[in-house]
């Protein structure tokens, strides 16, 4: 028995020899939490990446060749993700590396990255991935400082400079909290009410009444991810606090607006990428067609799932790396990086990308819009 | 005075949400002294399940029915297919099936439904009702009320009918159970069955307030499992007061103390409780017979 399924093994691994065309392929990578706790995040992900591997090679691929996609699942785990990175290095050989769907999926994949010297770019935000540069890791997600900093410059604009700051404990909310107050200092807003919450819990009203009580307060900044900050609005609006409420990018999609209920939304403000107001912006905007092509080719090809701030993130990684790959001299990873460092003015759905030796972030603050929820749906704040 | 009531009103909704789920432990612990990790995804199934009933054009009590008759039958699945084979297995092992069930019912629920986040319409609208100047939201007092009506059928399920103390009776001892008549194999599937409904009817009640996903199991049931083990582990009078006290206790220390210290504050509480209450508040003693 043993010896006829060896047999039959040695027989099949002939057999795929022989149908593998002579022709040189691209292996490009991707390690993306498309099941697990960030599966909500990761599952956009692997379908915008298998979507765009696809386009590409119906395109004529990479200079004549096709590009072949390894694509492994990590289930939100960094050990796995770490695991997979390497089998993608080392027994894939793959020329550069796509996705970390979560912060500590990507601090895994950009070890094994940097220790191989083989091009990654993160799709996860916090600003640890490339801060300081790391000569192969790149990323394509705004950075909650940057959130930040976009918010208080919306506050001050409406004279608002007492706030309250409540956050989830989760790795997001602990992460864009202690950005906040690192950034509140030197921005002139003054944080006046530091209130936490379990990312599950059910219930806010004793968190926000005492944010209310505060003398002063002027407005109210909830950095959260998930289902958290929903309640925190339904909570607000049932306690009937007037002051104006931002909300984080964490929480920019319409699934957002349904779980708060539209009416408890109203009014609430936070920065967004372009992708979720497409049709809303501007003729001239240079990212107006990027992103209702990839609006209209994602629900097309997701089955009318809608498409995800998360999804834009894999879009724009695969776009740099699409064009990288085409410019860059040879396959070899220090040209590739050498070239994704070269992308200057990409036009993505996230923003513009500009990248250098010194910046592997390659976004400003326009890449973000304040964005306000009217009516159950977007609009554009002047 | 106003801000106490609000910490109290929602101390009571949080405390009543934990109780739901500490509920639904009793009855299997009660037949098999298993504690069933796998309630927290019985939870969860019911409100995944009514949302897509709901989604599909189905009336809310309908798709609730549905759920919990559905949730019902993968109780009673568990049960036959992963617990009853492993019969003559310590209830550690057993426990441990019960883990690994709940990794399988996340795992094919995220397959079967869907990976998003999603909340039921509340049962009678949206707006507070303004009590002294706290606010309550409709929905809260179904959840409490679930939680009254489930303590008190599972009171009378246990000390007033022949078949919950034939329950009792089975977790006592099974061979003398079984010597005096009692069908084991039914209590077992009964409570399995019952145990999930429950849940499912909890997932119902609280989906409008904490909205539901795949994952939202593991942190409900860890929840639970502390308020049943504080109130006393098996006695439905202990998993009610144990997760109103639990959530009280949260509402008051994010209300009085700091809300980053909420959950320690609790958990710490729960320590000194079973360090002198070791089976918990209203745990029964061990009587051992020589």
């Amino acid at each position: 028995m043993k010896r006829i399924v060896t047999g039959a093994f040695a027989l099949a691994l002939v057999a795929t020899a022989a149908a593998t065309p002579a022709l040189a392929e691209i292996k490009i990578g991707a390690v993306v939490s498309e099941t697990g706790p960030a599966s909500s995040l990761g599952d956009p992900e692997a379908k915008t990446i298998r979507m765009m591997v696809e386009e590409l090679n119906a395109k004529g691929g990479i200079k004549g060749e096709k590009a072949k996609l390894v694509l492994y699942d990590d289930g939100g785990d960094p050990s796995k993700a770490k695991t997979f990175a390497t089998r993608l290095v080392e027994d894939d050989g793959v020329v550069a590396m796509v996705g970390g769907t979560t912060t500590g999926t990507s601090l895994a994949i950009l070890a094994v990255a940097e220790e191989s010297k083989v091009p990654f770019i993160s799709l996860a935000g916090a600003i640890e991935i490339i801060d300081p540069v790391k000569p192969f890791t790149f990323k394509t997600p705004h950075t909650d400082r940057m959130a930040c900093q976009k918010i208080f410059d919306d506050m001050k604009a409406r004279g608002l400079t007492k706030i309250g700051l409540i956050s989830g404990t989760d790795g997001f909310g602990a992460s864009m909290r202690a950005q906040c107050i690192a950034v509140a200092k030197t921005s002139g807003i003054e944080i006046v009410a530091d209130e936490t919450y379990g990312p599950k819990d059910a219930d806010m009203t004793p968190q926000l009444t005492n944010i209310r009580n505060k003398s002063g307060i002027q407005a109210v900044l909830n950095t959260g991810f998930g289902q958290g900050p929903a309640t925190i609005t339904r909570n607000y609006a049932q306690l009937g606090i007037t002051l104006p409420l931002y909300q984080s990018h964490g929480v920019a999609s319409n699934a957002f607006i349904e779980l708060s209920g539209a009416k408890n939304a109203e009014g609430v403000r936070l920065p967004g990428t372009a992708l979720l107001v497409g049709e809303l912006l501007d003729p001239k905007d240079p990212q107006k067609n990027v992103v209702l092509a990839y609006k209209a080719n994602f629900e097309k090809a997701a089955g009318g799932a809608p498409v995800s701030t998360f999804g834009g993130y894999a879009h724009d990684a695969m776009r740099i790396l699409t064009e990288a790959l085409n410019k860059a001299p040879s396959a070899k990873p220090a040209a590739i990086r050498d070239a994704i460092e070269g992308t200057t003015g990409l036009v993505g759905t996230t923003g513009t990308y500009n990248y250098s030796k010194t910046d592997h972030l390659g976004l400003d603050l326009s890449a973000f819009r304040m964005l306000e929820i009217s009516n159950g749906g977007w609009k554009l704040v002047k | 005075m106003s801000d106490l009531l609000q910490f109290l009103v929602s101390g009571v909704t949080v405390g009543a949400v934990y109780a739901l789920v500490a509920l639904g432990f009793t009855i299997i612990y009660n037949a098999s002294d298993v504690v069933n990790f796998a309630q927290g995804e019985f939870v969860m199934l019911g409100g995944m399940i009514s949302v897509a009933g709901v989604a599909a054009g189905l009336p809310l009590p309908l798709a609730a029915l549905i759920a919990i008759a559905l949730t019902a039958a993968i109780g009673v699945a568990l049960n036959t297919f992963a617990i009853e084979p492993a019969r003559g297995a310590p209830v550690v092992s057993l426990i441990i099936i019960t883990i690994g069930a709940s990794i399988f019912i996340r795992g094919v629920t995220q397959i079967v439904l869907d990976k998003g986040t999603h909340r039921l319409p509340s049962f009678s609208g949206d707006d507070p009702i303004h009590v002294l100047g706290a606010t309550v939201l409709p929905q809260s007092l179904w959840v409490v009320a679930g939680a009254v009506a489930i303590f008190v059928a599972l009171w009378l399920f246990f000390t007033r009918t022949l078949t919950g103390r034939a329950v009792l009776a089975t977790s006592n001892n099974r061979l003398a159970a079984q010597l005096v008549g009692i069908n084991t194999r039914f209590v077992m599937t009964l409570s399995f069955a019952l145990s999930a409904a429950i849940g499912a009817l909890a997932g119902v009640l609280i989906t409008p307030i904490l909205p539901t996903s795949f994952e939202i199991g593991i942190s409900l049931a860890l929840k639970g499992f502390a308020a049943a083990m504080l109130g006393g582990m098996g006695n439905p009078k202990g998993a009610l007061a144990g997760g109103l006290l639990l959530g009280l206790m949260e509402a008051l220390t994010a209300g009085y103390i700091s809300s980053h210290y909420k959950d320690a504050v609790a958990f710490f509480v729960i320590l000194a409780v079973l360090f002198a209450f070791p089976r918990g508040l209203y745990g029964s003693n061990p009587v051992e017979r020589v």
